[in-house]
């Protein structure tokens, strides 16, 4: 009788922990369709297929249990081929995030290489663009707020609001997905960010798209939904695959469903 | 509702604090040497030539690399970029063309088969052995745009956008220089190539 007891008692631990450890907690997010400010030159919608997506940005804590695993990874470690030298600079040093930083603070200054390895570690990807702006358009009641005026001012409030990256995660709203912190806490890596064409920058001659950036376009473009996400697309065209910033983090996504069975969790 | 200067100083400053990122080079005259920090040989994924070989970023260690990303059903620039290709080809010193690879890398590996890279490769007179034609999965060649800082997107099902970038990776897989644009004067380009390539003769 006892012995059952235990058996199922650790049972029980082996799940909770191989959830808290293993599985950050993901939603499912449902098939769909719309028309992204950028990326379509004939503003049709582009198609989402359901997919899975983090409830919340990669914290500092988690990413030092990916660095225990995957040592190469680590600050004194990191080719500099795939991050910038602020690579986790504002940490204590290879594993220690040091006691300025909340455990539960999204990880930042992470380049996209280190990024995209967090995810696939994790038997996850990074979530494309157009998935990540589907699931940011949505406040906590619609799928698609973009044209709610509070919604917007909540998002232009934020871009004013200082070091916002050292708040723990989970604290702002919930949206209609059940997932938090799209706006209000860190930009976030995307799996193709370098599919974007801005003449903002030094480049020449590769198509732009107007769209997204003319002259006149980001201010004619008199609602503030353009310009909301217009910030967000326009510091995308800005960034390299190596750069690391200290209000940049990331969460993963998944196309499949996330199966826990019993031959999953006795494997690990 | 009505912008604010204040955003809009803001959002110079958030797309210019992200330029600060320097690419310090470490030149090196050897050829043997375990594979530098910034090297491009440090990329794990796998690729395919014209001829159906499969091969590592590494095994081209020892050459000068001169790399572009295009994709064969292209009508606008690629043509014009691998024309450009060419022109660099045919401008270096003889003395140090064996020690130089030009590489053209599919960005639309679903369409550019090995077989098509290969039809392509003849069609456009450029079957020696210094031309390398390489595809991969669609993520590794993410990846690898990642690492040329080339920004691609499809745009239709037969058409992508794209930045017009010649890279030049010196022996040790060290970006050495880049030619943005099309048609553009490859002086400093063959100037360049040909500086890395003399330390290997």
């Amino acid at each position: 009788m006892l012995k059952s007891r235990i058996v199922e008692l650790s049972f029980l631990l082996l799940i909770a922990t191989s959830l808290w450890s293993q599985n950050a907690p993901m939603v499912s997010i449902k098939r769909g369709a719309y028309v992204p400010l950028y990326g379509t030159t004939d503003k049709k919608p582009v198609e989402i297929a359901a997919f899975e997506m983090d409830v919340y940005p990669v914290t500092n804590a988690q990413f030092v249990t990916f660095l225990k695993k995957y040592p190469a990874y680590t600050r004194s470690k990191m080719k500099g081929v795939f991050a910038d030298k602020s690579y986790l600079s504002h940490w204590q040093s290879d594993y220690d995030y040091g006691k300025n930083n909340l455990s539960t603070a999204p990880v930042t200054n992470v380049s996209w290489f280190a990024a995209k390895k967090y995810c696939e570690c994790q038997g996850k990807r990074l979530p494309t663009m157009d998935e990540w702006e589907y699931v940011a358009m949505a406040d906590e009641k619609r799928i698609d707020a973009r044209t709610k005026e509070d919604f917007n001012k909540y998002i232009m409030s934020w871009y004013e609001k200082p070091k916002t990256y050292a708040n723990p995660i989970g604290q702002t709203y919930k949206n209609y997905w059940g997932v938090y912190d799209m706006h209000g806490l860190v930009w976030e890596w995307t799996a193709d960010f370098n599919s974007i064409f801005l003449s903002g920058e030094s480049r020449k001659d590769k198509d732009t798209d107007k769209n997204l950036f003319c002259g006149s376009g980001s201010v004619n473009a008199s609602d503030l939904m353009n310009y909301a996400a217009f910030m967000r697309y326009a510091f995308r065209g800005s960034l390299k695959a190596r750069y690391t910033t200290k209000n940049l983090g990331f969460r993963c996504a998944d196309d499949k469903k996330q199966q826990l069975n019993l031959s999953q969790i006795s494997k690990k | 509702m009505k912008f604010s200067s204040k955003n809009i100083v803001l959002g110079c400053m958030v797309m210019f604090l992200f330029l600060q990122a320097c690419n310090k080079k470490s030149e090196s005259d050897l050829k043997d040497k375990p594979i530098s920090d910034l090297s491009v040989y440090n990329l794990p994924s796998k690729w395919t030539s014209q001829n159906g070989e499969n091969l590592e970023m590494k095994d081209l260690k020892g050459k000068v690399l001169v790399m572009v990303m295009i994709y064969t059903s292209c009508k606008s620039a690629c043509p014009r970029l691998v024309a450009d290709m060419r022109n660099i080809e045919q401008r270096l010193p003889e003395n140090i063309k064996e020690n130089v690879k030009l590489v053209l890398v599919s960005i639309d590996p679903a369409v550019d088969t090995p077989k098509r890279l290969k039809a392509f490769a003849i069609e456009n007179k450029m079957e020696g052995n210094q031309w390398l034609f390489l595809r991969s999965s669609e993520e590794n060649t993410r990846e690898f745009a990642a690492v040329l800082a080339v920004n691609y997107k499809k745009i239709s099902p037969l058409d992508f956008s794209h930045s017009n970038i010649i890279s030049v990776f010196n022996a040790d897989g060290e970006l050495a220089y880049q030619q943005e644009g099309l048609g553009v004067n490859s002086d400093e380009t063959i100037k360049k190539i040909t500086e890395e390539a003399e330390k290997l003769n």
